[in-house]
This record gives structure tokens, C-alpha cells and sequence, in this order.
């Protein structure tokens, strides 16, 4: 560093940003109420709350994409106005967002130097742009090709080109928008270390998290938001991780389970030398073999896009089975229609559950009905029974604490919580033989997460055979009897309980055999 | 007849055909780059070539003519614009409300200001120095008007843009993401009201390639669907320039064929021979279209989400 006040990058350094009494209005929502929140230069303030508590609306309001109903932002001291990213950026405020916002079919060079002026003028200049990027990959330790298509990268590389694509423009105070929800154990520790090496040069890092062990890794402060407004600002070092938890929901929170004994019954899903193809015809799931006992929670990890949800689909006879068999209890039911394979009762909750899990566009009450809409009693000689549809639903409105005005609610209009409330009531509450869950808490606050495990356990508890397919190592190991490893389509190996490290089981999903 | 004379006549018509796809499909492929399908081509051709007609007609200025092709183009451009980019419209549906619109209008128009079918003389062909005598090749490449060549430079120009400007960036990457090119500043909006309106212009000029540079008439639906296989030529050339040209040429040499081969008698019955550009359209776009994905964004209206 050769001044006071610069950036190994170049880019001067932001010693302060404030945000005071930031309110963001929505018609009819509160979305951030009164909010004060401030970042200084080389240190990682958490920005923690449910969803829905106002972290992203009051990061947009940080960015640009959000003007804010009431509140001032200052930086460095002086009072400044952002109306839009355009307006970050020059500002020095960097944003890396949960998705991607990168094109795919553009090279680095090309999505680093979009929206820039050209020193050619009219005429791209990439020669130069790939330069300056080496240039910063060197001085942060990122590995890019700058002329790798983006559809070539794995999504730790694409993540790269988000922070040199901030960095390039300037970037001295970055928001990271839940950034390692996507990376595997390993790539969670390489982005921590790029993330202590911008610290220690004076970057300032906002990070969005639900995960709270990364928090107490990774930050200096933590910041709690809830029903939109600021619950409290805490040092890391006076807080410990319980505490975080029941701070953040307002209550007393079980951080670890204790999975009740119970004893594994005989096997009721068997997958023999199982594969399939994806979309683009190409072997997704090859030559898989294991089994799912009563009464058992068998988790399945492994990194997103990996074949699991394939998997998913070949079992639930929604995809294609080119080899191999499933086998339900004695029962083949390898090339079974889906709606005989519900029909035998197994249940699935999709991964996708606004797409595959639901009609956003149909009530809750016909949601709740759509796996047995045409059998009794829900429909008796071709007629809806609606009177029983409607007990049945006001039923497990009640039951799974589905938060909606009523059952004539449109699915579609509830938060993400409450969709997969629905899901799985309708899912569980015909006690299955066999239950798929895939995901079933992504995207879920803290309190719906130990919602739906609570249900999954008490499933188990009936002897269901539960395969829970994860991305969340932590969840994963904290609801699973067994957990298997799934990489690139193969079964990795099948781990014990007890036997479980999320060392061993990030090896496992980068595709070691251990 | 002399059998090199007929090759010759084949080919020189094949190019001078060519001029209206390209201008049509070229404009498309900017809208569609930027992910905006344009259904409404047709009817943009048939404004333009009724404006570039009746100016030129009634001025005498071949160049006025042009001049009012773009400008009705482009406002036709910038309609389709707003409805597109503003009001968030489904593209399809609207599009084809846009090409109903413009042929229904250019209808009217010819009624009520013309009334019965007239000529003008057309843009002359103009010899390129030198090029133009080389025989055979001369004749067929460097002896056409003006209206041709513009059409064929478009191609390499559009290609250019595309690739090697700022500009060209900005249009690929809000038909891929515009999500990401808005969190960059760049304005989605600005770009596909360019694009759009860009392409207003270029079906324009392909409307009046055709009434006062090939045909030199103007009827009702005299296109009779050109702009519509503009469009499929683009899903064909794979969005690239380049491609577009090959598409244009196979097209308008199957289409010089036909032709060709009514004037030699060759006995196929004629409703067969104009079928045949149709046919190959069909057959061309099976085979083709699957082969590389189309622009992520393509008809997707870009809504910032506040």
C-alpha cells in the first residue's frame, strides 16, 4: 500500500458507510422499518434474520435497486444519495448476489467489461480488460481464465468472476448475499480466505447468512433484523452460537438433535443398479445402488446438480430408467406411471416446490387435494367432494400451522415457509410407505427449518422410510441415521451416524472415495 | 435457351431476392439478440413499402421514398416498442396484432391515396468499376442496385456491432440475462427500444427494397408472408449474422428456381413451384432449430421486480 487511504486495487478505501433510519415502504408491507446499520473499513458485519425480516430489501436500498421511503446514507462522513447500482458502484459499493448475475454465454473478459466504457471508444476493449483482471487475480490469489465461457466454470469460479467483476469496477465495500449457500466445505474455506485477505487489505464485507457457524468463523460483528427492523448490533466475540439462534427467532431454538432410538426395520425402497439420463441425454444418475430401511432417515449429499434430483425423479417414476431397478418393499415398480407409484404411497417433496410441488394458482385447499383429488373421499363417481376437501384442508392448515387468511388463498401468495408447510402436509398426512424429500428446507428461515424437520423426525418416528436428499451438511448430518454421498451421478460410499465429519463428507462430495 | 444464360439469370435473381430477407432478418435478429420477438415484420414491411412507394411516386424522389420507409418503420419500431418494453405485452401475441395492424393499414392507404396499381421507376442498377465487367461474376454480384448492396453490407456491419462494440455486449447480454446487464447499469429499456426500433427501420427498408427497388408496384400484401420467413430465417441462421445470409440465399435461390422455372415452361404445375420455398422453410427449420439455443431472455419481459 502505497497511501493511507488506498486499496491494494487502487481504489480508495471507504472507512465508514451508515445507514440511518433506512424505511422501505411496500403497499401494505413494512419492509424495513427505521434501520440503522453501518460497515467500516476491514471488518465483516453479519447481517442476520429469518426470511422475510428485511436483510435483502435493505441491501437493495444499499445498492440502488430499492429507493428507500425514508433514511440517509452516509460515506466517509458525508451525506450521499444512491439511486441506483450505477450509483453504488461509483460509490465504491460492490454487490455479489445469491444468483449469479452473471451471462452465461459470455466470456469473463466479455460479463467483467459489460456496461463499462471502452478505452476504444465504441470498440470492445477485452485485450485490456483481461489484463487488468490477471492484474487483480494476482494481487486477491483468484484463478481466472479470463477468456473461459461462463457456462465452462464450476459455480466456485463463477463466484470468483463476481468479486474481480466488483473489484474491477472499484469495489471497496462488497455485500455478499449468502454467498456459500451454493459452494461445497472446501470451496467455503477458499472463500474464506479470499474474504480475510480483502479484510486485512481494507475491503469492507457485508455478509448475509443463515448459517450461523460461518458467522461465528468469518465475522467481527453481527447485525439482527426482524418483522423488518434491527433487533440489536453484537461484537462475534461476545456472543456464542446458541445465543445467535435464540436471538435471531425471538425463542429458544435446539441447535443439535438427538435422534430418538429406534429400531431399523425391514427395507422398503430398494434402488439395484440404478441410471438415468438428464434432459440432455446424458447419464445423470449411473449404476446406484442402496436401500432405504422403515423407520430410517437416510440422508443423500452431495453438490447441487450432481443427479440428484434425477434421482429423485427416477424413483418417483417421472423420469426414464434406462437400467437397473426399484424395488418398493417386494414390489418392482421400475417402469410405474407416477400416479400408481403415489398410488402405492410414496411420497415426494419436490426440490422445486413452486414448480413441481404445487399449482400457484390453485387454492390452498385444491393444492392440499392434488395427489388424491380423484379418489374417495375427495371425489366420489367423477364429482369433487368440496365439503370434505374443505375439512381436509382447514384440517392441515391447522395442524401444520400454515399461516394463510384462509384455505381460498391462491398457494402462490405465500411466503416459501408456509408453500412447503403445504407440501408437506399433503405429503405426510397420508402416511407414506416411502417419503422423498428433496430440499426440504431450502430457502427456509431457521424457525420453518425446525418446523419441517420436527415432521420429518415424527415420520420417522412412524416408520416411514425417509431419503432426504441435501445440499446442508449440517442438516444432513443432524437428521440422518445413515448419509450417503452422491457425486457426478455415482454413490460415493454410505457413512454412519456416529462415523460423520463434514471433512469426510466434503471429500466424499468433491468426488474422493474414502 | 442458351443453358448459361439461365444460370446466369438464376443466380442474378437469386441475389437481387435475397434484399429483402436480409434487411427483414437482419433487423430481426438485433430484436431477437436482445431477446424481443418481433411477429410483426410483415406488417412493418408493408407500411414501408407503401410509404416508400407513394413518396416516390408522388415526389419522384426515389430517395424521399426511402427516407419515409425509415421513419414509418421506426415508428412503427417504436410502438412496438412501447407495447413490448413498457406495457410488458406477450411478444407473440402482440406481434401478431402489429403485422394484422400493418396489413390492414397499408391496404387502406393504397385504396384511399392510390386507388389502383401504378409503377415507378426503381432504383437503376449500378455497375461496380471494374467488378462489374469481370464476366459472369460481374454480372451477377457488381450489376445490381443500390438497395441490393445495402443489403448485402448490412451483413458484415451487423456481425461487427454485434461482436466487436460496446453496443453489440450490451444487446447480447440483455437477451441472455438481463437481470445481470441491469445490475451493471445497463438500462434493458434503452437497449430493446433500440433494438426494436432498429428493426422498425430495417423491415421498413425491406419493405421498400421491394417497391421501389425489385418489384416497383405497390399492391396489397405484397409480401404475401416475406417478413415471417425473415423471422424464421433468424431462428435458422442460429441468431448470427452470417447465418441469416445463408439462410437468405438458400432461400432466395430456391425462390429464383421456381421462378425460373415457370418462365421455361418446365412442366411441374406453378402452385407447386411457389410452394416450394414454404416446403423448404419447414423442412429447413426441423432440421435446424434444435441444433443451438436460442437467446435465454427471447420473449421474456424484463421486469426489475419494485
Amino acid at each position: 500500500m502505497t497511501e493511507e487511504n488506498k486499496l491494494p486495487s487502487g481504489h480508495t478505501r471507504i472507512d465508514s458507510l451508515e445507514m440511518r433510519g433506512i424505511t422501505k415502504r411496500f403497499p401494505g408491507v413494512l419492509a424495513s422499518d427505521n434501520v440503522n446499520f453501518d460497515v467500516k473499513a476491514g471488518e465483516v458485519h453479519a447481517l442476520l434474520g429469518e426470511n422475510g425480516a428485511g436483510k435483502s430489501t435493505l441491501m437493495k436500498v444499499l445498492y440502488g435497486l430499492y429507493e428507500p421511503s425514508e433514511g440517509e446514507i452516509f460515506l466517509n462522513g458525508k451525506k450521499i444519495t444512491i439511486d441506483s447500482p450505477t450509483d453504488a458502484i461509483s460509490h465504491g459499493i460492490g454487490m455479489i448476489h445469491q444468483h449469479f448475475m452473471l451471462v452465461e454465454t459470455l466470456t469473463v473478459a466479455e460479463n467483467v467489461a459489460l456496461g463499462l466504457p471502452s478505452s476504444k471508444g465504441f470498440l470492445t476493449d477485452l485485450d485490456k480488460v483481461s489484463e487488468r483482471i490477471l492484474e487483480l487475480a494476482d494481487i486477491y490469489g483468484l484463478k481466472i481464465d479470463p477468456d473461459a465461457y461462463i457456462w465452462q466454470l464450476s459455480v466456485g469460479q463463477q463466484q470468483r468472476v463476481e468479486i474481480i467483476k466488483a473489484l474491477y469496477r472499484g469495489a471497496a465495500l462488497l455485500i455478499l448475499d449468502e454467498p456459500t449457500a451454493v459452494l461445497t466445505p472446501q470451496e467455503v474455506d477458499e472463500f474464506f480466505v479470499i474474504m480475510r485477505q480483502m479484510v486485512a487489505d481494507g475491503h469492507g464485507l457485508i455478509f448475509i447468512s443463515h448459517k450461523l457457524h460461518e458467522i461465528m468463523n468469518i465475522c467481527d460483528r453481527v447485525t439482527i433484523l426482524r418483522d423488518g427492523a434491527k433487533v440489536g448490533t453484537r461484537n462475534i466475540a461476545d456472543i456464542t452460537k446458541s445465543e445467535l439462534a435464540n436471538w435471531m427467532v425471538g425463542r429458544e431454538v435446539s441447535m443439535t438433535r438427538e435422534l430418538e432410538k429406534i429400531e431399523r426395520g425391514p427395507s422398503r425402497l430398494t434402488l439395484e443398479n440404478l441410471s438415468c439420463d438428464n434432459e440432455r441425454e446424458l447419464p445423470a444418475v449411473k449404476d446406484f445402488s442402496l436401500k432405504v430401511h422403515s423407520g430410517e432417515i437416510l440422508g443423500l449429499a452431495g453438490i447441487s446438480g450432481n443427479g440428484q434430483r434425477e434421482l429423485a425423479e427416477a424413483i418417483t417414476g417421472l423420469r426414464e430408467i434406462k437400467g437397473g431397478k426399484v424395488l418398493l418393499e417386494d414390489e418392482d415398480i421400475t417402469h410405474v406411471r407416477p400416479g400408481e407409484v403415489t398410488e402405492r404411497m410414496l411420497s415426494y417433496i419436490p426440490e422445486e416446490r413452486m414448480r413441481d410441488g404445487m399449482i400457484k394458482d390453485f387454492t390452498i385447499a385444491e393444492n392440499m387435494v392434488l395427489r388424491e383429488h380423484h379418489v374417495p373421499p375427495f371425489a366420489e363417481k367423477g364429482f369433487l367432494m368440496l365439503k370434505k376437501i374443505a375439512n381436509h384442508s382447514d384440517d392441515l392448515i391447522k395442524k401444520f400451522r400454515v399461516k394463510t387468511p384462509s384455505r381460498e388463498t391462491k398457494a402462490g401468495t405465500l411466503s416459501g415457509g408456509n408453500i412447503q408447510k403445504v407440501v408437506l402436509a399433503r405429503e405426510i398426512s397420508r402416511n407414506p410407505r416411502v417419503l422423498i424429500a428433496a430440499q426440504p428446507t431450502r430457502g427456509l428461515d431457521v424457525g420453518a427449518t425446525e418446523y419441517v424437520h420436527e415432521q420429518l423426525l415424527k415420520q420417522r418416528g412412524e416408520g416411514t422410510a425417509i431419503m432426504m436428499i441435501s445440499e446442508d451438511l449440517d442438516e444432513v448430518m443432524a437428521l440422518s441415521d445413515r448419509i450417503a454421498v452422491i457425486c457426478e451421478g455415482e454413490l460415493m460410499g454410505i457413512v454412519e451416524r456416529a462415523d460423520a465429519t463434514p471433512q469426510k463428507l466434503g471429500l466424499m462430495m468433491a468426488g474422493e472415495n474414502v | 435457351m442458351n443453358p448459361e444464360l439461365v444460370i446466369v439469370g438464376v443466380l442474378t435473381s437469386g441475389i437481387r431476392l435475397a434484399t429483402p430477407y436480409l434487411y427483414a432478418a437482419i433487423g430481426e435478429t438485433f430484436g431477437q439478440r436482445s431477446g424481443v420477438l418481433n411477429l410483426g415484420v410483415d406488417g412493418q414491411m408493408l407500411l414501408g413499402a407503401f410509404a416508400a412507394f407513394y413518396v416516390a411516386f408522388t415526389t419522384g424522389n426515389l430517395w424521399l421514398g426511402l427516407l419515409a420507409a425509415i421513419i414509418v418503420g421506426a415508428l412503427m419500431g417504436l410502438a412496438m416498442a412501447f407495447v413490448t418494453v413498457n406495457l410488458q405485452a406477450v411478444q407473440g401475441i402482440s406481434g401478431i396484432g402489429f403485422y394484422l395492424f400493418g396489413l390492414g393499414m397499408s391496404e387502406l392507404l393504397f385504396k384511399m391515396m392510390l386507388g389502383t396499381v401504378e409503377t415507378v421507376k426503381g432504383f437503376p442498377i449500378v455497375s461496380i468499376p471494374f467488378l462489374g465487367d469481370i464476366p459472369f461474376v460481374g454480372k451477377i454480384f457488381f450489376q445490381q442496385n443500390i438497395m441490393v448492396y445495402g443489403a448485402f453490407l448490412l451483413v458484415p456491419l451487423a456481425w461487427f456491432i454485434l461482436n466487436k462494440t460496446t453496443l453489440g455486449l450490451k444487446i447480447r447480454a440483455v437477451g441472455e440475462n438481463p437481470e445481470a446487464a441491469d445490475s451493471l447499469g445497463v438500462s434493458v429499456a434503452r437497449i430493446r427500444y433500440f433494438t426494436i426500433i432498429l428493426g422498425g427501420i430495417l423491415s421498413g427498408l425491406a419493405g421498400a427494397s421491394m417497391s421501389i427497388a425489385l418489384l416497383n408496384v405497390f399492391q396489397q400484401n405484397m409480401t404475401s408472408g416475406l417478413g415471417f420467413i425473415a423471422v424464421a430465417l433468424v431462428y435458422f441462421g442460429a441468431w448470427r449474422a452470417w447465418g441469416v445470409l445463408a439462410g437468405a440465399l438458400l432461400f432466395s435461390f430456391v425462390n429464383s428456381i421456381q421462378l425460373w422455372m415457370q418462365v421455361l415452361n418446365v412442366p411441374i404445375p406453378s402452385e407447386i413451384a411457389v410452394m416450394l420455398p414454404y416446403i423448404l422453410t419447414i423442412i429447413v427449420l426441423v432440421l435446424t432449430v434444435s441444433r443451438v439455443r436460442p437467446p435465454s431472455a427471447l420473449t421474456k419481459p424484463f421486469d426489475r421486480g419494485d
